[in-house]
């Protein structure tokens, strides 16, 4: 067991992850930019990437109507029958139960944020309920923020000891571990964080890089850091753990380098919306408009998207 | 953490299969390449004295690229003249002024990158992606580092003048045709000397185009000449009388013969030769990125670079660690058309380069070290050899020892950092050597003790016009980049030599 608290507590918890430099980091995902993917594998990698998409909305403005026609886009976000069905909607606790009305049984799963998203500024017990309340509301998914205040003070059996009362509380719905990686900064803490998390998480839960609330969401640099860390836990294991993007992938082309990352980190297994996904909004829909562009050999106008923000 | 201690079985089952299979994704600019090459010599295309071509082929596929003057004793006498005739006019230029014939060559050389990097990589095999991203535009960048030289010569050494020491005779290398041409011209021009320069037989295109680019440049007529052909030629542009310098880059086996042709001479020489250099991995090393940097330094252009990072000592605590994530890498990289975008290791050199990899592999095998290769599907024609591992090596095995300049990496171990340090020094080669650890003062310490040119902390194979480069012991003398490289090509006046 860990001292709750010390420097000694973090010197041991980076030794045992070991190490990331940065820069080597930056150039080995610089090198996934530079794949070209054409045709076929193209139109493969952009299918997969909308099977994989939680489509999320997350705002103080969100009502029902909203939930009821985002619910709509996930479960057909294109006419086009051979385009899938989005992974999940995502949503706050207290719009579950409306999502849950919306997807019905059409495999689209629903997933909560919870745990005093996106701060996690308030006490356990409160954070717990929430939990509960989502997980009651009938949410699939449940996606939380780790206490980043005790991660920084070093107090890391407390960040897991509560991933762990978490994890109970979720009962059969899956957990979203979001580790907030602008707030951990670097990519030795970001990797030690993701250690922390997925020992105490089950197989099939996901670690998640941030909540979309910062200015610094999903990279190639941290979504690497972490599916290797995934990589290396199942391999001294056997556990498989997911991983979820979320924030800051908006076009088609950027999914498509997070795929090529996964597919060369994690391999095949990982190219599953059971093991990786995208939490987006905007994405969606220049997933959709690629593929039409592959299929027709014209790019459309966003207004021929449904639930498009853009037009003109 | 409560995890780390888990007894669940071991498993590395990770899948790197065919479930997304890429298109491919080939590079389709011009080449815009001509049927047969003469001679540059004087500043214009000339046939050679005895009208003889040999062909240069893709090694991707075999196929015919171009026909390839063959130049004898007396086109190489005639491309001395023609640069001896320049020498004069161009070395009384204002640095500024030879400067603006740099600064242009390496403007058009931008304009036609994406020409010149699909014409490299059809003539020498390496993928699209180094082509494009690296050979092409670090080429460029010498021409502008050494432009920039060209009119500061006063700072070159300070407190002396500099002199340019007249025709230089410069052979160059097979793999990478084009930079190694820049590395030898730009600093050469610089100073105000002129050349003839011999690329390697089985690379010459890039190298007659860039003449296309000297004389949209207007460089004046004989102030670079370019003759083509193989070691005969080779070793009639070395031995020539009219040379104040001859600068090699290539085998340590042929840099010996230049350098006995050259006894009791006063001709000046550099020589880059071969290279067996080591690459050290601690146990507190970044490992994801160490093994990244391990397949820079191995894979890069199939192996076929002198400092490669033929050597990995990895130290034994860590060592299965880093070979099991090493195999994982490997196992993604992708193998084939060196065209296609996609391609990270091209197709080997030639027909003669394969064979010498295979025979090196054979030895290792038959010395007992255990070989690695991931499936992969290899084009069924060209020259083609899949990433290999070598685990089990020791200090004595030929694999060890001798350079492959093939994508084949073998792997030792060490137990401390005196061992480290001695068994990376024993080679007859000290060109290169890279240390990945997090701790700053072991870099230090390191980068004192190995005896190697370039020692690359916590990257590898990484490059700058500003940085010199070159070799100890049999790796050769003298320095190619930065202001160090530039007294490689002058006389200091007033004084002994540098």
């Amino acid at each position: 067991m860990l001292p709750r608290k010390s420097h000694a507590a973090h010197a041991r918890l980076l030794d045992e992850v070991g190490a990331v430099d940065q820069v080597g980091v930056e150039e080995r995902v610089a090198k996934f930019t530079t794949r070209s993917i054409k045709r076929a594998a193209k139109l493969w990698g952009l299918r997969m990437a909308v099977s994989m998409t939680d489509l999320t909305t997350l705002e103080g403005k969100d009502t029902p109507g909203k939930i009821e026609s985002l619910c709509r886009k996930a479960i057909r976000p294109h006419e086009d029958p051979a385009i899938p069905h989005a992974a999940a909607v995502c949503v706050y606790p207290s719009l579950v139960r409306c999502a849950r009305a919306g997807v019905g049984a059409s495999g689209v799963k629903v997933a909560s944020v919870a745990t005093a998203f996106p701060s996690g500024q308030t006490h356990y017990r409160t954070r717990l309920a929430e939990v509960r309340g989502a997980v009651a509301d009938g949410a699939d998914e449940v996606d939380m923020v780790i206490n980043r205040g005790a991660f920084l003070a070093g107090e890391f059996s407390r960040v897991e000891d509560e991933i762990a009362g978490v994890v109970e509380a979720c009962g059969p719905a899956a957990l979203k571990v979001i580790l907030e990686v602008s707030e951990l900064e670097t990519f030795d803490s970001i990797r030690a964080a993701s250690f922390l998390a997925m020992g105490v998480l089950r197989p099939g839960d996901f670690i998640k890089t941030s909540t979309g609330k910062t200015t610094l969401n999903a990279t190639l640099g941290n979504n690497q850091v972490m599916i290797e860390a995934i990589r290396d836990f199942y391999m001294d294991t056997g556990i498989a753990i997911g991983m979820k993007a979320a924030g800051g992938i908006r076009t088609a082309k950027q999914a498509l380098q997070f795929l090529i990352a996964v597919k060369e980190t994690l391999g095949d297994a990982w190219l599953t919306p059971r093991r990786y996904r995208f939490g987006a909004s905007s994405l969606l829909n220049d997933l959709l408009r690629q593929a039409e562009r592959e299929r027709t050999g014209a790019y459309q106008a966003p207004y021929h998207f449904s639930e498009a923000a853009e037009s003109y | 953490m409560p995890t780390r201690k888990t007894t669940a079985p071991r498993r590395s089952g990770l899948i790197f299969g065919d479930l997304w299979e890429f298109d491919p994704a080939p590079e389709t600019a011009d080449p815009k390449l001509k049927a047969r090459y003469d001679l540059f010599i004087g500043g214009s295309f000339v046939r050679p004295r005895s009208g003889r071509y040999f062909d240069s082929i893709n090694p991707a596929n075999e196929a015919k690229l171009a026909e390839i003057a063959l130049a004898g004793p007396p086109d190489v006498d005639a491309a001395y003249r023609a640069a001896a005739r320049a020498f004069r006019p161009w070395a009384r230029l204002p640095g500024r002024e030879r400067g603006k014939y740099l600064f242009r060559i390496a403007r058009l050389l931008q304009d036609r990158a994406r020409e010149f990097a699909v014409a490299e990589t059809m003539d020498g095999g390496k993928p699209i992606r180094e082509s494009r991203d690296f050979d092409v535009p670090m080429a460029a960048a010498h021409f502008f580092y050494h432009a920039g030289w060209a009119d500061k010569l006063g700072y070159v050494a300070p407190g002396r003048t500099v002199e340019p020491l007249g025709v230089v005779g410069q052979v160059i290398p097979w793999n990478f045709p084009l930079l190694m041409l820049a590395w030898k011209l730009a600093p050469a021009l610089a100073m105000g000397n002129c050349v003839v320069l011999k690329p390697a037989e089985t690379t010459s295109i890039t190298a007659l185009k860039l003449a296309e680019i000297l004389q949209d440049a207007g460089l004046p007529p004989g102030v670079v000449n370019f003759v083509t052909g193989a070691g005969e030629t080779g070793a009639a542009v070395m031995g020539h009388p009219g040379a104040a310098k001859v600068a090699f880059t290539g085998s340590t086996e042929v840099g010996k013969a230049i350098m006995r042709q050259l006894a009791g001479t006063d001709r000046k020489m550099t020589m880059e030769l071969g290279g067996k250099a080591a690459n050290i991995v601690f146990d507190d090393a970044p490992i994801d990125q160490a093994v990244e940097g391990i397949v820079n330094g191995i894979f890069f252009n199939q192996g076929h670079v002198c400092c490669a990072g033929s050597r990995l000592l990895v130290h034994e605590p860590v060592a299965d660690r880093v070979i099991s994530r090493l195999r994982n890498r490997i196992r993604v990289l992708r193998v084939g058309d060196p065209l296609d975008k996609n391609t990270d290791l091209g197709a080997i050199n030639s027909g003669a380069q394969l064979a010498k990899i295979r025979r090196l592999v054979a030895s290792g095998v038959r010395e007992g070290a255990s070989l690695f290769q991931p499936p992969c599907r290899l084009p069924a024609r060209g020259f083609y050899y899949p990433p290999t591992l070598f685990t089990g090596v020791t200090q004595s095995h030929r694999i060890a020892r001798e350079e492959i300049f093939g994508p084949v990496l073998s792997i030792l171990t060490f137990r401390t950092v005196d061992e480290a340090i001695e068994k990376a020094n024993n080679t007859p080669y000290g060109l290169s050597a890279g240390v990945w650890t997090d701790k700053g003062s072991r870099i230090l310490r390191m980068s004192t003790e190995l005896k190697a040119g370039v020692v690359w902390a916590n990257t590898f194979n990484r490059f700058d016009p500003s940085s010199p480069f070159g070799g100890y012991k049999e790796s050769g003398f003298g320095r190619e980049g930065g202001r160090q490289g530039l007294l490689d090509y002058v006389r200091l006046a007033g004084g002994g030599e540098p």
